[in-house]
């Protein structure tokens, strides 16, 4: 075969991998063998330039069961005998060719992931980023992805219990699609991914397969992409009904002794589910392509084997239970058929009837060259991170009213509802906070448990300083779950970045998951699964380096769950956390929405104390744990004005306080607001971390104030909850039903074009 | 007036659950014989035209802009005058 440049770029591998190859394989490859290589040797399946970074991850507790890379999705022991797996995964390239299919064949990806594994998906989450929708492309691009993610998930019956969606010029043309499942096993049942047994059937179940998707690890998740039009016959499209089908037989299949694995067919179809599985066991396999049942005619073994075709199962089965398995799988009306079998001479033979066209070495096929590039800070970086808060005015009393209200229905800050009344948020009934709160809490049936699910992601804070960005997304994740009463449990990621060859992107990708790793230790949270996704980049360079973090909580009592709206007349309104400060730097200014909307900056540095945060998040989990905490809210977006606001539409009341902008500290650790100079805006828009929102009866006042001594925590008076207005006196008067208005129509009106 | 008749349907190589599921009911009912099935969809717009190319030029930009999803979707259509 003459290979040239061309054939390699076609498959993404570089000409020093391709002597690699050669030399592993003692001759130059056949095509297929090419194509296989390219595939499972890509960044989307191989991890090349980040298996060395993700190592930095920790990934142990006493509850972890199954770590990343194991199996198809982390595993961690909920107590009553079951376990919660969890996974998220993004599909950025496939929605930003075709939004609908893009968005709704993640979906169904993912699903795949967690009932792979024998458990019962429960809850969908997914964290969406977008270019501005003052342009129509990007428009059309959140509309199809909100569409096909509900269309998926809400045929499947699997509901979406919420997320997260931010809009940036970066993410113009390359928006970020991560979706997230959650599932829930016995722990008996949970099956594993490995092939194993010499003689054991392998057997593909669910669709046909066609011609879709081909090339879409090497190609569309592993290199940039301009010109758009030349990659679009890799669109797959999604049958959400027959993935319901496979759902029920795999799991009635768990449940039998008749398999030793299971593994869903993902990126690079067929090639990387037998490989994976064959490397996982230990051992070889022999597969046909001509018993794989076709949707197409004349299909090459190269294409049969490469095909991304949705909705397929590859399952390892016992010798002898073949025919079982297939009646099983009849019942549900599910086609499976026996293709090949494993063998124990961890050869990798792939064959089209007598002729052999590939026969590789799966210890070479599951061991992709490893690159640790060089990363260079970016010289931008200083002059973004230096920014002096006294370069802008301050805000004026009487501009406090119009800001908080244009910022309220700007689309990044504004109700979220207009996308997720969209999702079936309720079916199978177990959603006992729906969305729009911190995080989503469902009860688990038959045990008085609860789990609480968020998503978190900070691109600009991540761009302004990639180390403390990623510390400050892994704790505001769990500030979230703790503001709904839970304990925070385990984390899955995914890591969106540009083009790791270029040093600047690398230097991002390897602060952002150091300080993730940080926070991660700090915050004593294991990262159990995840995925990278890199070369987001479009037309102006690369998307901010945008870390999402999934991350599940539990509660041992479910109706001790804590929301984020204002409850009843005469509460107290406090702020648990860091108070105001005048050190430079720490006015919560830089990276603020404030900042970006008002005076177009997008610059400073976002700052955080883990430790502080260490204890609020201790802190308030004791007193929500207590009984003593009517309402919890994350002070994050927007600031303290914004988070008040929220909490009182949420709960269809007002408040009533005084923010003076003075502070001095008492030694107790309980602070009172007086003395000048800390500017409006900072107080009032300011995003500083460790800060939570939360209100309580008087008389609940004494206990709180003696665990938040005891975890010295500051504590400042706000205001009450009551009547119909937000008032803040000298700052802010505004009907609640006026701030209510500009929150919920926000992002409809930019949805629809009328921003 | 022009009527346009128009036709959409999925690329030969993109799947169509539809049509797959037409054809499992087909199959159920005794329609053994059925091979394949692809489903689309059949629109009627009827124009004030100006001339028959200019209006064949328009209804080619709508179906290129809404009526098909040109990434995954072929499109023809006939066009008279009424």
């Amino acid at each position: 075969m003459n290979i040239t440049k061309e054939d390699l770029d076609k498959v993404a591998l570089s000409e020093e991998e391709y002597g690699l190859i050669i030399q592993g394989l003692g001759r130059e490859p056949t095509e297929v063998e090419l194509g296989i290589l390219g595939s499972l040797w890509s960044e989307h399946c191989g991890y090349k330039h980040s298996k060395p970074l993700l190592k930095l991850l920790p990934s142990k507790s006493k509850r972890v069961m199954v770590e990343p890379g194991e199996e198809n999705a982390g595993v961690v022991d909920i107590g009553d005998g079951l376990v919660v797996v969890m996974k998220m995964e993004s599909h950025n390239h496939p929605s930003a060719v075709e939004p609908f299919q893009g968005a709704a064949t993640g979906i169904g990806g993912i699903v795949r992931d967690i009932f792979t594994m024998g458990a019962r998906p429960i809850a969908l989450m997914n964290s969406l980023c977008f270019g501005p929708l003052s342009q129509v492309h990007n428009r059309y691009l959140c509309n199809g992805v909100v569409d096909g993610i509900a269309a998926y998930g809400n045929c499947l019956g699997i509901p979406n219990v919420g997320g997260e969606i931010s809009f940036s010029e970066c993410y113009s043309t390359n928006p970020l699609v991560n979706v997230l499942c959650l599932g829930i096993a016995h722990e008996g049942e949970l099956v594993s991914s490995s092939a194993g047994g010499e003689g054991n059937l392998l057997m593909l179940a669910g669709a046909d397969t066609g011609r879709d998707g081909i090339y879409g690890a090497s190609g569309l998740a592993s290199r940039t992409f301009g010109g758009d039009q030349e990659l679009r016959p890799t669109v797959q499209v999604g049958n959400p009904f027959l993935e319901k089908l496979l759902i029920e037989a795999c799991l009635e299949l768990a449940r039998t002794d008749w398999i030793v694995g299971m593994q869903d067919l993902g990126a690079a179809g067929l090639t990387s589910s037998a490989i994976e599985s064959a490397a996982k066991g230990g051992c070889g396999l022999d597969l046909d392509v001509l018993k794989v049942p076709r949707r197409e005619e004349n299909m090459t073994p190269y294409e049969v084997m490469l095909s991304e075709s949705q909705e397929r199962m590859l399952l390892i089965v016992k010798k002898g239970y073949q025919d079982r398995v297939k009646a099983l799988f009849d019942h549900w009306e599910v086609p499976s058929v026996v293709i090949g079998q494993v063998t124990g001479d961890g050869m990798a033979v792939i064959r089209e009837g007598e002729e052999i066209t590939a026969e590789v070495p799966v210890s070479l096929l599951s061991s992709p060259p490893l690159y640790r590039p060089r990363a260079r800070k970016p010289s931008w970086l200083g002059e973004v991170q230096s920014f002096d808060a006294r370069s802008v005015p301050d805000l004026k009393p009487r501009q406090c009213n119009p800001t908080l209200l244009q910022l309220l229905s700007s689309p990044n800050i504004a109700s979220k509802e207009a996308v997720y009344r969209q999702y079936d948020h309720q079916v199978m009934n177990n959603s006992v906070v729906l969305p729009g709160s911190d995080a989503a809490v469902l009860r688990v049936k038959g045990t008085r448990k609860g789990l609480a699910l968020t998503t978190d992601s900070n691109g600009k804070y991540c761009y302004l300083d990639p180390f403390v960005g990623g510390v400050i997304v892994v704790a505001e994740a769990a500030r979230n779950l703790v503001c709904s009463g839970a304990e925070p449990m385990a984390i899955t990621d995914c890591l969106n970045f540009g083009d790791p060859e270029k040093k600047e992107v690398y230097y991002q990708l390897r602060e952002c998951v150091k300080g993730i790793a940080r926070a991660c230790r700090e915050l004593q949270l294991p990262v159990i699964s995840g995925n990278v996704s890199l070369y987001n980049e479009a037309r102006d360079g690369a998307i901010y380096p945008t870390p999402v973090i999934g991350m599940v909580g539990l509660l041992d009592d479910v109706s001790t769950c804590c929301t984020t709206s204002f409850k009843d007349e005469g509460d107290l309104v406090f702020l648990l956390g860091e108070v105001l400060s005048r050190d430079e730097g720490r006015d919560g200014l830089g990276g603020s929405e404030y900042l970006e909307m008002s005076h177009g900056l997008v610059r400073g540095r976002p700052s955080i104390d883990l430790a502080l945060e260490r204890r609020v998040q201790r802190c308030l989990l004791e007193a929500i744990r207590a009984g003593l905490v009517k309402s919890a809210h994350d002070c994050s977006h927007g600031g303290l004005a914004v988070t008040i606001a929220e909490s009182c539409i949420a709960g269809n009341i007002g408040f009533r306080g005084g923010i003076s902008c003075r502070l001095e500290e008492q030694p107790e650790g309980e602070t009172k607001a007086t003395s000048a100079d800390v500017r409006l805006d900072s107080v009032l828009f300011g995003e500083r971390q460790s800060r939570i929102v939360i209100s309580l009866t008087r008389s609940a006042l004494v206990k709180l104030s003696r665990i938040t001594r005891k975890w010295r925590v500051p504590l400042a008076f706000l205001g009450e909850v009551g009547g119909q207005y937000l008032v803040v006196e000298g700052y802010l008067d505004l009907p609640l039903a006026r701030a209510k208005k500009s929150w919920k129509g926000g992002l409809p009106r930019a949805l629809s074009g009328n921003a | 007036m022009y009527l346009a008749k128009v036709y959409v349907i999925l690329k030969p190589t993109v799947n169509d659950p539809q049509g797959l599921t037409i054809k499992g009911a087909l199959h159920n009912l005794g329609f053994s014989e059925v091979s394949q099935v692809r489903a689309g969809k059949y629109i009627e717009i009827k124009i004030d035209g100006d001339g028959m190319d200019k209006t064949r030029e328009r209804i080619g930009r709508m179906c290129h802009e809404l009526l098909a999803n040109p990434v995954i979707e072929s499109y023809s259509f006939d066009l008279e005058k009424i």
